[in-house]
């Protein structure tokens, strides 16, 4: 392995452990830190002899259906007490770190904090207690909240039609690249439009969408000022391009203005518009994305509504699809019957084309519930201002570094400093000559008791740190995250080296070393593996 | 020898017929550590401008192109196990493959080394 890097400060992230010296101030007998336990994994903690259930043992089975297949040896889980198992997660999720802990800005992400409203509704038993497979018609309640939430989407889109089944933002990138890809093919087209245009400043899951659906990419310039300039898209489109796909606001924070001229560009070259929306909380309830010529977006409901992100899911990707693509949706549909008013899932619907179907059910029930409790619980007036305040509230973090950190796009568009919109992005140059990276930096947020924000990304500019307070974040959080990220620049511009390039200090972990993880990962856990 | 360069910031080093391929060590730099590469079978022909490897750092996943066409006649077997050897050398131990030149002529247009310095420290 190689030694520690200090020297390799450019872009390169000098990813080994820079680790001289240990915690070895006051260590305890246990290594256990106060309240911070030192859990070890449920193998080595546990044994195949505990557990904390009483199973009866089977009635006398006659019968034999395994065919053979029976397990002829112990299955071997390991287990605990109950209250030891309670302990167990207990401590292992203190280790973690949630917007329910902290303020977590990672750009892009939109972490915000998620209404306790959406989870007491979410366990209502007629929401919560209720299986795919169950006769439609003594579940007509949750058929509903999916017309509601279809219907809120739908408005606050300005699009004909959304698709809810797909459950996380790339899902539903794949499933509006496919409703494109089924309109090219009604139209006799799909062999010839192979290549989609996509900008650099584009989320990393939309070129990876694209092969997926059997493409080629296109990687389309981004201009100085961070946005995509109509004129680079116009001279790439050709009756070869299927679809340019955009994230509007972009990676960087900003709106794109010229959308709407990059829109009729592409529809008249023939072309579909895939909108990435995962950025859509800037602006929710003020803009509507089918204004803005927009035939495909994916909107991520763990972001955007507030539903529970971060935590390793479950997320939801509902696509909004225009005029043009609408009769593609994949199935299944809800239906209001106009004779009798009730609801239900359908399979097949007058004047559709479906492409197919992208779950084996509805998508992502509870997920849905919250995105409607988020949505009605702030109504129009509310949705609004929330996106309102996230603008604001990332204008305000940008105003208040922008003396210390070194803002992306500033200077290249002195006419008018353009405001950010949910997102503040800064780049390394203030780190020039001090030693310390982009990731030294935010090692040391951890220690100071912040989730870093995104890091070196996008990669339109070098060393990234892309900041997303969201409209969760109090005026007083967010003075005293300004305070710290200003101190840990003085401290980094006062050559404060040890204060970063050890950090962090006080986690649970120490720095971990990323690229013998990449390189060597160990995936299976083995007994005294050392 | 000659060396060229791509403004994408891969090289290919001519030796007669044969190209040695892989990416600049001001790439190496910009990537950071190199996690994994993907190189090509032996035996492959590749037309000028196709993507021949894919490159994983900690920082990014990066396609690389070929500046020249021809049939692979070697790949550099240590990448495999040992993808660090780019950072090591990328423009020494670190090449990716050895292209057997179907137009020498693909190397017009571009740049050289002087040239390219002159690229990167833009």
């Amino acid at each position: 392995m190689n030694k520690p890097t200090n020297k390799m400060n450019n872009v390169g992230r000098p990813s080994a452990p820079n680790i001289t010296e240990t915690h070895t101030d006051h260590p305890t007998f246990t290594g256990n830190k106060a309240l911070q336990i030192n859990e070890p994994l449920l193998f080595e903690v546990g044994s195949v002899e505990q557990t904390g259930v009483d199973i009866a043992a089977p009635r006398d089975v006659s019968a034999n259906r395994l065919g053979g297949l029976d397990r002829d040896e112990e299955i071997g889980l390991y287990g605990l007490s109950e209250p030891q198992t309670m302990r167990h997660y207990v401590r292992l999720s203190q280790k973690n770190f949630a917007i329910d802990s902290g303020m977590y800005p990672l750009g892009s992400c939109t972490m915000k904090h998620n209404p306790r409203i959406n989870e007491k509704i979410a366990r209502l038993p007629g929401l919560a207690d209720i299986h795919p497979l169950q006769p439609q018609q003594t579940v007509r309640g949750a058929i509903e909240v999916i017309e509601n939430l279809a219907d809120w989407l739908m408005k606050l889109t300005g699009m004909a039609a959304v698709a809810m089944s797909p459950k996380a933002g790339a899902h539903g990138e794949l499933c509006g690249m496919m409703a494109i890809e089924a309109a090219l093919r009604a139209r006799g087209e799909a062999t010839k439009r192979t290549k989609v245009l996509i900008p650099e400043s584009a989320h990393g899951t939309n070129p990876a969408t694209a092969v997926f659906v059997g493409y080629q990419v296109q990687t389309i310039k981004t201009r100085d000022d961070g946005t995509v300039d109509p004129a680079t898209i116009r001279e790439a489109l050709s009756d070869e391009v299927a679809a340019i796909m955009l994230t509007n606001p972009n990676t960087c924070g900003l709106f794109e203005r010229d959308i709407m001229e990059i829109a009729d560009a592409v529809h008249e070259a023939g072309a579909y518009f895939y909108c990435d929306g995962a950025n859509f909380n800037a602006i929710m309830g003020r803009a509507r994305p089918g204004d803005l010529g927009v035939d495909a977006m994916h909107i991520n409901l763990h972001k955007t509504f507030s539903t529970p992100h971060g935590g390793g899911g479950p997320g939801a990707g509902p696509v909004v699809l225009s005029e043009a693509l609408a009769k593609f949706a994949p199935v299944p549909f809800v239906h209001r019957n106009a004779d009798d008013n009730i609801v239900s899932l359908v399979e097949h619907k007058q004047g559709t084309q479906a492409f197919g179907r992208m779950t084996a059910f509805h998508g992502q029930m509870g997920m849905n519930t919250r995105a409607l409790a988020y949505i009605l619980s702030h109504g129009q007036d509310g949705i609004k201002q929330a996106a309102e305040d996230a603008v604001l509230n990332a204008n305000y973090v940008k105003a208040k570094l922008k003396d210390v950190l070194t803002p992306s796009f500033e200077e290249q568009s002195p006419g008018f400093k353009r405001p950010a919109m949910h997102e503040a992005l800064f780049q390394d140059d203030f780190l020039k000559d001090t030693g310390i990276t982009t990731l030294d930096f935010a090692k040391a947020m951890i220690d100071e008791g912040f989730h870093p924000m995104t890091m070196y990304f996008p990669l339109v500019v070098h060393g990234a740190m892309l900041i997303e307070p969201t409209e969760s974040e109090s005026k007083d959080t967010l003075d005293q995250f300004i305070a710290t990220m200003r101190d840990l620049a003085k401290s980094a511009q006062n050559g404060e080296t040890e204060r970063f390039l050890n950090a962090p200090f006080h986690a649970p972990m120490r720095r971990l070393d990323e690229t013998l993880a990449a390189r060597k990962p160990i995936l299976k856990w083995t007994p005294n593996a050392d | 020898m000659s060396k060229f360069y791509t403004e994408d910031h891969e090289y290919a080093f001519i030796d007669g017929d044969i190209a040695t391929i892989g990416v600049s060590h001001h790439a190496q730099d910009q990537l950071g550590d190199v996690v994994f590469v993907e190189l090509p079978e032996k035996g492959t022909t590749f037309e000028k401008g196709d993507e021949i490897a894919v490159v994983e750092s900690v920082k990014a996943a990066s396609e690389v192109y070929t500046a020249v066409a021809g049939e692979v006649i070697e790949v550099n077997s240590l990448l495999e196990d040992a993808p660090e050897t780019v950072n090591a050398g990328a423009e020494t131990v670190g090449w990716f493959i050895k292209i057997k030149m179907s137009n020498t002529a693909d190397t017009e247009g571009l740049l050289d080394e002087t040239a390219y310095q002159t690229h990167i420290a833009d």
